[in-house]
């Protein structure tokens, strides 16, 4: 008789979601499926809404990643409106993005993954966690929550607040950098510096004694999509798509974001409210792909900084044409932060910055508009219809942790191949499960976010629905 | 003959206060710097007490009268802040928020907003009514400025600067009660008004994010209400004339 186990909630991650991996009467994994439970309905209630407010509306999907949906909103308004905006306005956007990266993959790394390799995947729950950090390693601890300080930082100079800062519009932005933030942010790189070199020092030495983990977190092969500049640099807001294969082969490139739908298609699960994007001329099956940092650096030709490019080298050696192990998730994060340092230092010597001309004027002169950027967890689309006076008629948005949903199953099924053995649901298989979730930092929205015990609830049910085994921890 | 100007004292808060014949209590308080919250009072048009924030308990008169369309008389005694004033104010203030779809987070008048800072002023931390979510749309027709009828509180400032300052007449009321709404000329788009001067007194007047400038985004909506009340003074006291 085949079984169902059910995994939830998942903790540690943002929001809210559970697992279910299937057995057959053998008691062998044949498939998983991480469900997220929540409903938020973005792309209906937005209907009506004139699209100039969807910088406003969309970054409250999150406070974790506002910038992202901030930016791509703000981006899919200048499409609709089809002006170019002014270039100091361009730069300005790219620098946010870039504290976004650090912010958000500091917090990744620091408070919600680094429990898990640090501590020790079986060290009690309720010490497995930022707080345990903490009380372990507290320095190291303290400048991990510094370094995200730092992108909230590059935030809050240029947007007015660290979250939610309504400041990317249609045409552009709203306020320049000032001399006083730019000071602010200069002053705050070596530090950040330090940390990113020790954090990467730090997880090689994991790598090391990880590689157990390296082979059964998602190894498999898979296709990989990102945005890259037109000669290959790795992207984070312009440039086009680029799809490339396990073996580092480019399948596609150069693809406009606007014509999106040529190259992914969506699809819907029953028992999940994410939809499952995939590559659409390989099919739901074959076309499988991930994004975010593991795909942004198998992707591109260089990083463009000098640093990063020397990481790059180092973190390509463990692969074979592609990375393809999501453990590796973490040290493509680490390498995305320190190119980000980089980047915002060169960045801050660009007079445009400080520039007054950041704003373009246009009424509706597109019925459509995408706005693609890289957010750090993977690209994101946001695709607006409006009418002839710019009301939303149609919106959807293609959020990473949706692109990552097929990629994640996989994972997931192949840590629980490995670890579960016969009906018996251990400590350690739960333990591992979850952080196989956790190397994507999938984001579901939600604003609550789990410290301390981990609550767990696992049931075993048979095929007509009953349950025929249940643990539950809180 | 000359007419003396008959002046009235009366007693606000305990405060011995002298005013016009011709004053409200509204008026005489802001004169002497004492508060009374309104929403639908604007300086420059005429005052219609509908908002029923500015309630003051006046004795002798078991109910509680609108500061803004009471006018003074000798000897009268006026409070304008009691346990009863306070309550009275925040639920009228919870209603407002309850009727329509009220999220500050996302208006373009966040920070700029009337109503919302009287809530906050009255210590609103929560609404105990149901909200209503009612299903109100957006008018963008107009080329430059846009209605948002979530928003709208129903203050007719709009209306009033529309009549009796810009003189056009475009913006009107149209239902009953809670289904009461602005509309323009005769419930027509707002784009395709023949009245509509494009003046932009209706945005300057609006205390909430109901009217605002298209292409607005969260807290974008600041306004300059000191325009109306100059282009008032400028016509009555003909400052124009050469």
């Amino acid at each position: 008789m085949s079984k169902r186990i059910i995994i939830d909630p998942v903790t540690r991650i943002e929001g809210h979601a559970k697992i279910s991996v299937y057995l057959d009467d053998a008691g062998n994994v044949t498939d998983a499926e991480f469900h997220v439970v929540e409903f938020r309905g973005f792309e209906k209630f937005c209907e009506g809404r004139s699209y100039s407010e969807m910088p406003g509306i969309t970054p409250r999907i999150c406070g974790i990643c506002p910038v992202s949906h901030l930016l791509a909103s703000a981006k899919a308004g200048d499409a609709i409106m089809a002006v170019k905006i002014p270039p100091a306005a361009d730069k300005l956007r790219r620098l946010m993005n870039l504290g976004q990266i650090v912010q958000s993959h500091a917090l990744s790394f620091f408070h919600l993954s680094a429990p898990d390799f640090l501590l020790g995947w079986d060290s009690p729950a309720e010490k497995r966690n930022v707080f345990g950090l903490i009380a372990s390693n507290t320095d190291l601890a303290r400048a991990g929550i510094r370094l995200r300080q730092f992108g909230q930082e590059v935030i809050e100079v240029l947007g007015g607040k660290k979250i939610h800062p309504a400041w990317a519009v249609p045409g552009g932005v709203r306020s320049a950098l000032s001399q006083e933030g730019a000071a602010r942010i200069r002053a705050w790189l070596p530090e950040a510096h330090a940390t990113t070199r020790v954090a990467l020092d730090l997880f090689k030495g994991v790598l090391s004694t990880h590689e157990r983990e390296a082979q059964l977190y998602g190894n498999f092969p898979s296709l990989y999509m990102g945005l890259v500049a037109p000669d290959g640099t790795w992207e984070h807001h312009g440039g086009k798509l680029r799809f490339t294969d396990s073996s580092g082969s480019i399948i596609a490139d150069q693809i406009d974001p606007a014509d999106y739908r040529t190259v992914i298609g969506e699809c819907v699960q029953e028992s999940s409210y994410l939809k499952s994007p995939y590559y659409l001329p390989l099919g739901k099956d074959d076309g499988v792909y991930r994004v975010g940092p593991l795909a942004r650096l198998n992707l591109c030709a260089r990083m463009g900084v000098p640093l990063a490019d020397e990481e790059l080298k180092v973190f390509r050696t463990h692969g074979h044409g592609s990375v393809t192990s999501s453990f590796l998730y973490h040290y493509a994060r680490l390498v995305e932060i320190l190119a980000s340092l980089e980047y915002i230092e060169r960045a801050l010597d660009d007079p445009d910055l400080f520039s007054t001309d950041l704003r373009a004027d246009a009424g509706i002169n597109s019925l459509r508009g995408v706005g693609a950027s890289e957010a750090p967890r993977g690209t994101l689309f946001h695709d607006y219809t409006v009418d002839r006076d710019g009301k939303l008629q149609k919106v959807n948005l293609i959020v990473a942790t949706g692109q990552n949903n097929l990629a994640m199953n996989r994972t997931v099924a192949q840590i629980a191949r490995h670890f579960l053995k016969g009906t018996e649901i251990t400590e350690p298989m739960l333990n591992r499960i979850e952080h196989g979730i956790r190397c994507y930092d999938p984001c579901l929205s939600c604003s609550t976010h789990a410290a301390g015990r981990m609550a767990l609830h696992l049931r075993l049910v048979a095929p007509g629905g009953d349950v025929v085994g249940e643990a539950v921890r809180d | 003959m000359s007419t003396a100007v008959d002046v009235k004292t009366l007693i606000i808060d305990g405060m011995d206060v002298s005013a016009r014949q011709d004053q409200t209590v509204l008026d005489v308080a802001r004169e002497n710097n004492i508060f009374i919250p309104t929403l639908c009072h604007l300086e420059g048009v005429a005052d219609i007490g509908a908002c029923r924030l500015c309630l003051v308990e006046v004795k002798g008169t078991p109910k509680l009268l609108s500061a803004c369309t009471t006018k003074v008389y000798e000897g009268m005694e006026v409070t304008t802040d009691s346990e009863r004033l306070r309550k009275y104010r925040r639920m009228t203030l919870e209603l407002l928020f309850a009727e329509r779809n009220h999220v500050c987070a996302v208006c373009v008048a966040n920070g700029h907003c009337e109503l919302q800072t009287l809530a906050y002023g009255q210590g609103m931390d929560h609404v105990r009514y149901d909200y209503c979510f009612p299903k109100w749309g957006m008018d963008l027709t107009h080329p430059f400025m846009g209605m948002d009828h979530n928003r709208c509180i129903l203050c007719t400032r709009c209306v009033r600067v529309c009549w009796y300052i810009e003189g056009a007449g475009t913006k009107n009321t149209s239902g009953r009660g809670g289904g009461s709404m602005i509309i323009t000329d005769l419930n027509q788009p707002w784009g395709d008004s023949e009245t509509c001067t494009s003046c932009g007194k209706c945005l300057m007047s609006c205390p909430t994010g109901a009217l605002f400038k298209k292409g607005s985004t969260a807290g974008e909506s600041d306004r300059d209400r000191s325009m109306l009340e100059f282009i008032v003074n400028a016509r009555e006291k003909k400052q124009w004339t050469v």
